[in-house]
């Protein structure tokens, strides 16, 4: 820490050189304006980059572009980009294809509905309900609904998900195993062992690989024939099968990727979480006799609980822009099993269809927020009001 | 304890083999490469630094270039996104704003017209002009009924959800903004665009940090005569450290690593490495050879660092561990 020669300022305050009192006007007003002057920098370059595309790309998103001699040509076509994703041509590749229900779909859906009606009466009947809360609660137990049917009917039936299913299933499977192998990694590594620091600094590796560089690698690693897993194949009779043709052996891939790569990111937030813990919480539990699964669950777990809820909400936010992985490690294939909404986009804007692909990233921009928001309200409000 | 250190060094094999993987594949040709798999230089095969030479000798200036490109975009823009960040997070810290709903409504509504026009066909100068003048005149009427305001809180909610925004849904008007500007592959285009969607991440931690900052060392220092900028300057910065190195290396591993808005900005002179990395995708397949070099002089800088800093890492970082 540098020591600051505050003293001189304050003599000068008391007693002022002529000069200083010149200035002190000009000072003043400048320091009168450090709120604004503070802030705006930030907001004006949010503002600029964030906003103001934004606005434009929904512009876009409800028109039609097309390439003219000596520019480009707009034609506002109101919803029919959005219409396309949702019922029209597009609709196989976004959201999939759902076939009949099975017994096994219908029992799923049946199960998370009832969970849903549960936790909605349940509310109801909570002391603290307002009617805001209510609405916003039935609003989410609707599109939830919609999302999860969505999912179960073209993943448990011969039908096939779409890029919108896929982002979700990625974005679900990713976060909560990245989330339980950093727990259990950063559980163990804020253990007083010798040579900790060296697992410290290797496990934060793969954070710091460009995605593009993870995807071919892992392109190298999962070659079936010349990947250094190849004895691992042929013991396993698996030689002769690529992973890459399989739509579920090359989201499985996409996944493992990315799993690895972020894995990191989880576990250096909860070593920090984990070593700023006061150590005598730890030991008036070992005083009151609980075991170690006890603590975990009645100290540890709770006071890292605040931690956790940003850390998975960044993740979350974050996962639903996976782009490079799929792109580069499997082309979006087999098909378009793989792609991933921003892939879907780019493909599409590679077409030259821009007013389409602007409507896929409003689609996954209302995906997000609804998951982001709905998040926010109900867990993680919860969790910081608790800490 | 022998159970933690077989599993802490399970998952540092998982952690490392790839790695490896990539060093010995750049030791390899590419005949050897493609007949199979061979594990251990000198024994299994014969290695040879024919790949390195190729990239640092044959393609000097197309490896050099965008090397030079992503360390002058990585560090500038990272630097600049931690100014602006760091500012506004102490703002949202230490000082209360309040805007006008009716202000934001107005500044919206301006806005909207003003794209309207632009993509109706008006001239953009004139649609800037007219939305300012639009923006004034609300401002003055309607803005001025609005009781509600928005407070610190709401202003740090709305940087940070930026984070939410896909690029993919912002990257074509920044890329027909910065045609119209012919700034397209060069430097500032990449930088402006990287800070402003790094910006939420430095808001959101600097924030979490400054509030640890203890109030009455500033206090003591503005009691002092310090002004603001000087009490930031130099109290609250060289307090928060931690936080600032952890923060600077995450934007620039992000910045480092960016491929989307990269692959939209830039095409030969601004091209970074990421687009380096996934153009040695061949029309004869992959060039595996070519490829691990280039991944492995990519991230040893960034490793390097990442090793150096270890230790304030964990300490700069406080997401929700002061507040949520």
């Amino acid at each position: 820490m540098r020591k600051v020669p505050f003293t001189m300022s304050g003599e000068a305050t008391t007693r002022p050189v002529p000069l200083a009192a010149q200035w002190r006007p000009l000072t003043d007003r400048l320091d009168r304006l450090a709120g604004p002057v503070f802030i705006l920098p930030a907001v004006l370059v949010i503002l600029a980059f964030s906003i103001f595309p934004l606005l434009a790309s929904l512009y876009v998103s409800l028109s039609r572009l097309s390439f003219s001699e000596g520019g480009v040509q707009l034609r506002f076509v109101g919803l029919d980009n959005y219409a396309k994703l949702v019922v029209g041509i597009d609709r196989a590749h976004f959201l999939g294809v759902t076939r009949a229900i099975t017994p096994v779909s219908a029992a799923i859906l049946a199960a998370v509905y009832a969970g849903f009606v549960y936790l909605l009466v349940r509310y109801a009947r909570s002391r603290g309900r307002t009617a805001l809360g209510l609405a916003g609660r039935s609003l989410v137990a609707l599109i939830g609904g919609a999302g999860v049917w969505l999912v179960v009917d073209t993943i448990l039936t011969s039908g096939r998900p779409g890029t919108l299913v896929v982002t979700i299933i990625y974005v679900g499977v990713d976060v909560s195993v990245q989330y339980l192998l950093a727990l259990g990694l950063a559980l163990l590594v804020v253990q007083r062992l010798p040579g900790r620091r060296f697992f410290r600094v290797v496990f934060l590796l793969p954070m710091m690989i460009t995605p593009v560089g993870v995807a071919y690698l892992f392109r190298m690693l999962t070659d079936t024939s010349k990947g250094p897993l190849y004895p691992l194949w042929t013991h396993f009779g698996l030689a002769d099968v690529s992973w890459v043709t399989n739509p579920w052996g090359a989201r499985l891939a996409v996944m493992i990727g990315d799993v690895w790569q972020w894995t990191p990111f989880i576990f250096i937030v909860l070593v920090a979480a984990l070593e700023s813990l006061p150590v005598e919480l730890f030991e008036a539990a070992k005083v009151d006799g609980a075991n170690r699964w006890q603590v975990f669950w009645e100290v540890t777990f709770p006071q890292i609980l605040p931690a956790t809820s940003t850390v998975v909400l960044i993740r979350l936010i974050e996962a639903f822009k996976i782009v490079d992985l799929p792109n580069v490690l499997t082309n979006g294939g087999p098909g378009t099993a793989t792609e991933s909404l921003t892939l879907h986009a780019y493909t599409i804007w590679r077409a030259l269809d821009i007013g389409g692909s602007a409507a896929i990233a409003y689609m996954l921009l209302f995906v997000v927020t609804f998951i982001g928001i709905t998040y926010v309200n109900l867990f993680r409000r919860r969790v910081v009001a608790m800490a | 304890m022998a159970v933690s250190y077989v599993l802490l060094g399970a998952w540092a094999v998982v952690v490392l083999f790839p790695l490896y993987w990539l060093v010995v594949t750049s030791l390899k040709t590419p005949l050897e490469v493609n007949s199979g798999p061979f594990y251990l230089p000198f024994r299994d095969f014969k290695p040879t630094l024919e790949s390195w030479r190729y990239i640092f000798v044959d393609l000097r200036e197309d490896t050099f270039r965008p090397y030079l490109n992503t360390v002058v975009v990585g560090l500038t823009s990272t630097a600049l996104t931690l100014l602006l960040g760091s500012m506004a997070a102490y703002g949202l810290v230490r000082m209360r704003y309040r805007v006008r709903l009716g202000a934001v409504a107005s500044f919206v509504a301006a806005l909207a017209v003003a794209v309207a026009a632009v993509v109706a066909g008006a001239p953009w100068q004139l649609a800037v002009i007219g939305g300012v003048m639009l923006f004034l005149l609300l401002l003055q009427t309607v803005a001025r009924r609005s009781r509600r305001a928005l407070g610190n809180d709401d202003i740090a909610f709305w940087m940070i959800s930026q984070r939410m925004l896909p690029p993919v849904a912002v990257v074509i008007p920044i890329f027909i903004f910065f045609q119209q500007l012919g700034l397209l592959d060069t430097w500032p285009a990449l930088i402006i665009a990287y800070m402003a969607s790094h910006l939420p991440i430095v808001v959101w931690l600097m924030r979490d940090y400054f509030q640890s900052v203890p109030l009455e060392l500033e206090e003591s220092a503005a009691i002092d005569g310090a002004s603001r900028y000087r009490v930031f300057r130099s109290v609250v910065l060289p307090l928060s450290v931690p936080g600032l190195v952890a923060t600077f290396l995450f934007v620039l591993v992000f910045a480092w690593n960016e491929y989307l808005i990269a692959l939209f900005l830039t095409s030969a002179n601004a091209q970074t490495l990421p687009l380096t990395v996934a153009a040695q995708n061949a029309t004869r397949g992959p060039q595996w050879w070519y490829m691990s070099v280039l991944i492995l002089i990519m991230i040893v800088p960034v490793i390097a660092m990442a090793i150096a800093l270890e230790r304030y890492i964990a300490r700069g970082l406080l997401v929700g561990a002061v507040k949520g």
